[in-house]
């Protein structure tokens, strides 16, 4: 367990309230839950709540949303307490910067990746850089254990990490515009590095495993091609019939 | 090895078109209609026919958990729940599925839904798939356009699936704590029984599945039990996704066949260990949770699947392999593990509260060598005290890699100790010059 408090009330925002676009979305995702199950939608609520104020989780918003949903506020609370995702004190204006630390990416380097934050942004976790841009923290497995070491900022992730790179990405958030997402290197998402080692057979895109082009409901009851527009002078193979040939 | 038209994700690396134009090129949504037309029953014995084992670790059969739901509703309706909260260290297949292949997973659902009578699904999110649930979100909006799913649809069996997303929380993949979350509450897991399948999410039956089992659904239907169990071992039969992380030349995610050998994996897909064979230390085989496998029992005998695995008091769980050459301060690695579960610990039950952060702290004083040689005895026991005495099953995923390091590496634990003993300063003692 990890102990998680409200930050100062000296932070604390007087109130809140969400925008327009957001009131209208928080309604439609009532829609997804049984009647009377709107608690159901709390983290999805808070979650908005959060981006909407600077990527933080206040106390007004942790009461909003409970009085928004009918659901006692210490309910609310400890769900916000409870979900390590929302943070519960300021971060950096540009980027909060989750260094993932567990096992597989700490074989890969992830203490490199987060000494940088730490001689970058703060020596500690969960505190706001000099000029408030940036803030960091360490957490656990994030989901991309082959594009180890990695990083999620907001809301993307950046992979395959170096320290060299890795100031690049910070780089490209202290200047307001960010590198591109995924691998920091030469890769395909989770491929393996120089290209795939399976999927490289053609065929397997060009027909559905039974042959042919797939068969939907719809096709199969399209007349095919006349006999003599398949009986053209080029020979074709069987499955290159009219309908949905590959070139 | 596995022949590329055997594999179901075929768009694993997202080198093609996930949406559905593509998805339907590459052979999803193909006669889903006549799927259903086999009925509850038929799906449900040619699942069981494939030898399909649950993808989310514990490799339960997944067409024996879906007969489980009630065949007549008492008024109450039916869920499908997905757990996409894929957060085992070293796991990272689910995400491929989700911004690669969501139509599978899609099909899978309403296949899935059928087949239980659920009036419909939620697919559970984990958090920090921001980009991955906006990919799902948007591939369910084109089958819902397509009038794949949703009311009077063409497959002709209404059915609703929702995107649901969690905060960050390891513990809410586990199905009980997943259901709680669900309904807007901290994720605490439920004591069973009374099981999903008669009491889940809202107290409807609820039947909660892994990503990767709903998504190979379509196709086993599409192709027959037969020729999904004509795939890999006996009793260990299919295809599964598997990620080799850690000291490997090429990490990556591979769809392979159930019960490849090892070191076959390795050479194939992953370029071979970092510094070669002789610098192989140990293995993790099935994510975080399992014990490790030292080096000398990672031979050509070594097939990847529940019961090689489980025979050698590890296990496959959900086939993220994690290597480790011998760089790798062993003690360490396992002590970051430690670390992870008293940080996702729920607090329920005082064995694993208590125990996590207990176990973390003895065995980082082990990794300095700060301890004493009858304390790793002691840590054993208490692993042993955790193991088995909580609701759900952290407490145990807690205490098996410890004692996995214990079995394989005492005597490296011991070295340390001895180590420290001999020289107990933080830093290195000076030496006169000569």
């Amino acid at each position: 367990m990890s102990v998680r408090r409200l930050a100062d009330a000296s932070v604390q925002p007087k109130e809140f309230s969400f925008t327009p676009d957001n009131l209208a979305w928080a309604k439609k995702q009532l829609e997804k839950y049984p009647e009377g199950r709107q608690a159901s939608a709390v983290i999805p609520l808070l979650w908005r709540a959060q981006e909407q104020h600077g990527g933080w989780v206040s106390e007004a918003a942790i009461h909003y949303v409970a009085d928004f949903l009918g659901m006692p506020h210490i309910r609310v609370l400890e769900v916000a307490t409870f979900y390590t995702q929302f943070q519960l004190q300021p971060v950096g204006r540009a980027a909060h910067v989750q260094v993932c630390g567990t096992t597989p990416c700490m074989l890969r380097g992830s203490e490199a990746i987060r000494k940088v934050c730490q001689e970058r942004i703060h020596r500690e976790p969960f505190h706001v850089s000099a000029d408030g841009k940036f803030s960091w923290e360490e957490v656990e497995c994030l989901g991309a254990c082959v594009n180890a070491p990695m990083v999620l900022i907001v809301n993307d992730t950046y992979e395959d990490l170096t320290p060299e790179t890795f100031e690049k990405v910070l780089d490209s958030f202290d200047r307001g515009v960010p590198l591109k997402p995924g691998p920091q290197i030469d890769r395909q998402f989770s491929a393996p590095v120089g290209g795939a080692t399976t999927l490289t057979d053609p065929e397997i895109y060009a027909t559905s495993p039974k042959g042919g082009t797939p068969l939907t409901d719809a096709r199969a009851k399209t007349p095919g091609a006349a006999a003599n527009v398949r009986e053209a002078a080029v020979p074709q193979p069987p499955v290159g019939d009219a309908t949905g040939k590959k070139q | 090895m596995l022949a590329d038209k055997d594999r179901i994700f075929k768009n694993l690396y997202g080198l093609h078109d996930w949406g559905l134009k593509g998805a339907r090129a590459r052979g999803a949504w193909d006669g889903t209609k006549a799927i259903l037309e086999k009925g509850r029953d038929g799906i449900i014995n040619e699942m069981k026919a494939s030898g399909l084992r649950g993808r989310g670790g514990a490799g339960f059969p997944t067409g024996l958990k879906w007969s489980f739901m009630p065949k007549q509703s008492d008024g109450r309706p039916s869920y499908l729940v997905v757990n996409a909260d894929e957060s085992e260290p070293g796991t990272c297949k689910d995400r491929e599925i989700l911004r690669h292949d969501p139509h599978l997973l899609i099909e899978g659902c309403l296949i899935a839904g059928f087949a239980m009578g659920a009036v419909a699904a939620y697919i559970y999110v984990r958090g920090e798939f921001i980009r991955e649930r906006e990919r799902l979100q948007a591939a369910i909006d084109q089958a819902y356009e397509a009038k794949l799913i949703g009311k009077n649809n063409v497959n002709g069996y209404d059915f609703d699936i929702y995107v649901h997303h969690g905060a960050g929380a390891y513990i809410c993949g586990e199905e009980t704590a997943l259901l709680e979350s669900l309904e807007g509450k901290k994720g605490m897991p439920r004591l069973k029984p009374p099981f999903p399948a008669n009491v889940g999410l809202y107290g409807c039956p609820t039947t909660v599945n892994n990503v990767e089992s709903i998504a190979v659904a379509p196709d086993i239907m599409r192709r027959g039990g037969a020729w999904f169990a004509g795939i890999g071992r006996p009793n260990n039969t299919g295809t599964k996704l598997f990620c080799i992380s850690g000291h490997v030349n090429k990490p990556c995610n591979v769809e392979e066949a159930m019960g490849i050998p090892f070191p076959e994996l390795i050479d194939r897909h992953c370029g071979g260990i970092r510094g070669g064979w002789d610098n192989l230390l140990a293995i993790i085989p099935g994510g975080s949770s399992v014990p490790l496998i030292p080096a000398s029992q990672c031979g050509d005998d070594l097939y990847m699947d529940f019961d090689t695995l489980r025979n050698l008091k590890s296990g496959l769980g959900t086939a993220a392999v994690i290597v480790m050459d011998k760089s790798t301060d062993i003690i360490r690695a396992i002590a970051r593990i430690s670390y992870f579960y008293k940080h996702e610990s729920c607090g329920q039950c005082t064995p694993c509260r208590e125990g996590t952060g207990w176990m973390w702290r003895v065995i980082s004083r082990m990794a300095e060598g700060r301890a004493h040689k009858r304390e790793i005895d002691q840590l054993l026991e208490v692993t042993t005290q955790v193991e088995g005495h909580t609701i759900c099953a952290l407490g145990d995923a807690a205490a098996w890699p410890i004692q996995g390091l214990i079995r394989h590496f005492r005597g490296e634990i011991e070295r340390r100790i001895d180590q420290y003993a001999a020289n107990p300063h933080s830093e290195p003692v000076m030496e006169a010059a000569e």
